[in-house]
């Protein structure tokens, strides 16, 4: 069976003064149709980085596409023209972004915003393209459709703006969606609803997403899989059971270490705290610090990521000799 | 330990919306309500609540920032309002506050020996050997090298800035610290070496917090006493661990039951709350949960549920009670 959505081999790097340094490294991912997959990292990891490379909007320069290859429904991504990736962004592939407040433009209304996108795709006319805004606005569980359509963004909550994005995001039926944190920046009432409406009409219209989250909890309830993403490079992946209850690799124990919990809890910072090596492509395990015991390769060789049990990958020479890892 | 730092009573603000060619008030916005709470010597007292619940204004009105429409609040033996301007200067001193986002509270055209030597100037007026060897003791206390003096706060990470910010605020041994959302705007490594530090500090400079967020985790992780607000109005107040076990405000259940941590499978194990805040200008009557509130009865709408004990100092204010 082919793959629906598969990553090869893609490596972005950065040009800045102190020269090329490699922001994304990534061997091999697959998102299967229908499915959430997780992408859980710090800021700077280059999970947006990612999301900008599938939709071509990666800014370059200072982005360089080293090499790789994007395989969506068997079509290499990143051969194809800017004029052919228009009909695919939007249409096809959609993205939410990640702050309400700043993504919709202030001074159009949303009915101006939301038709737009669908004149743009579907190449209908404005009465139709109001009538279709009108059905997403509906969709996306927000009542009065006709009056938030003449509604300007400030007028909106934060929970309505989001909605408005996720509904602009699928007014074009896209079969893949980009969510990039997509409750990052509202109220924890609100969140649960989002997340319930994106997995509602994931159901619905078998959508898939790649969900972005710097949040271990939201992935957890929302993931099938889960990559833990490190400097550029997929660390530990596999379903999200195992990740979460199962983890490998030292930097995925650290990241699950580092939730506060009660009162009583205290977080055990000597590892973390020395755990900030944001080095220019140098040799050996960027999480060397983090681990208690270390083999001489760990300081030679980055790790790779290999298999470590069925869909349980991990980048770690340790634990690829089964070796436990202590924090 | 038990002896009280702040009292509050009854404080309220409320701001105008002026309209019309003479700007007379046409309405008020009740951000705080008539909110009683007293915070205990060594104690962290946490704050939650959604954005618009009058969490910041509240903390303002503490700081003597704005002044309250009504309302006591008495900071160490003193009436914080009725005070004079000598008594206020003086008492600045013990009530200090680290702000949100660090990218904003520290001047970016200042050096870290000028932000965190400020409010030295302002009270102290030491020589400058004295202010800049107290920077220095600042700055190690929250763990930054000692070179960070003659640096700019673009040098830094959003958690040294917070850093920077914090030893800003110990900078003259206050005795309450004001947290606004301390880490809602940096990475959760960063967050967690900043509680910590911060969990560091209280033991041993004796400090009282007043924490401020909307992540309950972090609350959780930090505060004796909780205070969950909705809407202006305090709704539960207890200890740390009664409100997490034993929540009794509908609000403070939906609240708690509405975040998934790395335990929950599915989302159908978190639920959202229904509806939007309603406007602070006409909040509902009676109970001004009852819009929202999944337990809703007949008379909510038109008496306000008054604040009842439930045992060992735990307080809600529902009709189910």
């Amino acid at each position: 069976m082919k793959n629906y959505f598969e990553i090869e081999n893609l490596k972005v790097d950065y040009k800045t003064y102190e020269g090329e340094k490699n922001v994304l490294d990534l061997e091999h991912f697959v998102l299967e149709k229908g499915k959430t997959f997780g992408l859980v990292g710090e800021s700077g990891a280059g999970k947006s980085v990612l999301a900008q490379t599938i939709l071509g909007i990666l800014s370059r320069p200072p982005g360089i596409i080293k090499s790789g290859k994007i395989l969506f429904d068997g079509e290499d991504l990143l051969s194809k023209s800017e004029k052919e990736l228009r009909r695919i962004r939007g249409k096809r592939i959609s993205m939410i972004f990640q702050d309400p407040m700043s993504t919709l433009n202030p001074v159009f209304t949303v009915g101006t915003q939301i038709t737009r996108v669908i004149r743009q795709n579907q190449g209908v006319n404005k009465k139709e393209a109001f009538k279709r805004a009108v059905e997403k606005i509906e969709l996306v569980k927000i009542s009065d459709a006709a009056d938030i359509m003449e509604a300007y963004p400030h007028e909106l909550s934060g929970g309505q703006r989001q909605r408005i994005i996720i509904a602009i995001a699928l007014s074009c039926d896209a079969e893949l969606l980009i969510a990039d944190e997509p409750t990052r920046n509202l109220d924890v009432t609100i969140q649960a609803g989002i997340l319930k409406l994106i997995a509602k009409l994931q159901k619905e219209l078998n959508v898939s997403v790649l969900f972005i989250a710097n949040n271990l909890g939201l992935a957890s309830a929302t993931c099938d899989h889960l990559a833990m993403l490190h400097e550029g490079k997929i660390i530990e992946k596999g379903t999200t059971k195992e990740v979460l209850h199962n983890p490998r690799h030292p930097y995925t124990k650290a990241f699950i270490e580092a939730i506060p919990k009660d009162k009583n809890h205290k977080i055990h910072l000597e590892q973390i705290a020395k755990n900030n090596g944001t080095s220019l492509n140098s040799a050996g395990c960027p999480n060397i610090n983090l681990c208690l015991e270390t083999e001489e390769k760990c300081q030679e060789h980055i790790p790779m990521l290999k298999q470590f049990q069925g869909t349980h990958w991990v980048a770690c020479h340790r634990v690829q000799e089964n070796k436990e890892v202590n924090l | 330990m038990n002896e009280t730092l702040l009292q509050v009573s009854a404080l309220t603000k409320h701001f105008p919306i002026l309209a019309g060619f003479f700007s007379r008030p046409v309405a008020w916005v009740k951000a705080v309500d008539n909110v009683n709470f007293e915070v205990h010597r060594g104690e962290t007292l946490g704050i939650v609540g959604e954005s618009g619940c009058g969490k910041t204004t509240l903390v303002n009105v503490l700081l003597n920032l704005m002044k309250p429409t009504a309302g006591k609040v008495i900071f160490d033996s003193i009436d914080l309002y009725s005070c004079s301007k000598k008594e206020l200067r003086e008492l600045r001193q013990h009530l200090q506050i680290v702000f949100q986002d660090p990218f904003w509270s520290l001047n970016p055209r200042w050096l870290v020996k000028d932000i965190v030597a400020e409010p030295l100037n302002v009270h102290l007026k030491l020589k400058p050997d004295e202010t800049i060897k107290r920077v220095e003791e600042l700055l190690d206390m929250v763990g930054l090298p000692k070179d960070a003096v003659f640096k700019s706060p673009h040098e830094f990470s959003g958690g040294q800035r917070q850093r920077i910010a914090i030893a800003r605020a110990l900078a003259l041994n206050p005795k309450l610290l004001v947290l606004d959302e301390p880490t809602s705007a940096i990475d959760i490594f960063s967050q967690a070496q900043i509680l910590e530090l911060l969990k560091d500090l209280k033991e041993r400079l004796n400090l009282t917090y007043i924490l401020i967020s909307h992540d309950l985790s972090v609350v959780h992780h930090m505060s004796d006493k909780i205070m969950v607000m909705y809407l202006g109005e305090v709704v539960e107040y207890g200890a740390a661990d009664d409100i997490f076990n034993r929540p009794a405000h509908p609000y403070t259940k939906a609240l708690l039951n509405a975040i998934p941590d790395i335990n929950t499978e599915s989302l159908d194990e978190i639920n959202e709350l229904k509806g939007n805040v309603p406007s602070a200008v006409n909040p509902p009557a009676g109970c001004r949960f009852n819009t929202r509130c999944s337990e809703v009865m007949d008379f909510c709408a038109g008496k306000k549920p008054l604040a009842s004990d439930i045992g060992s100092g735990h307080t809600a204010s529902c009709h189910l009670l």
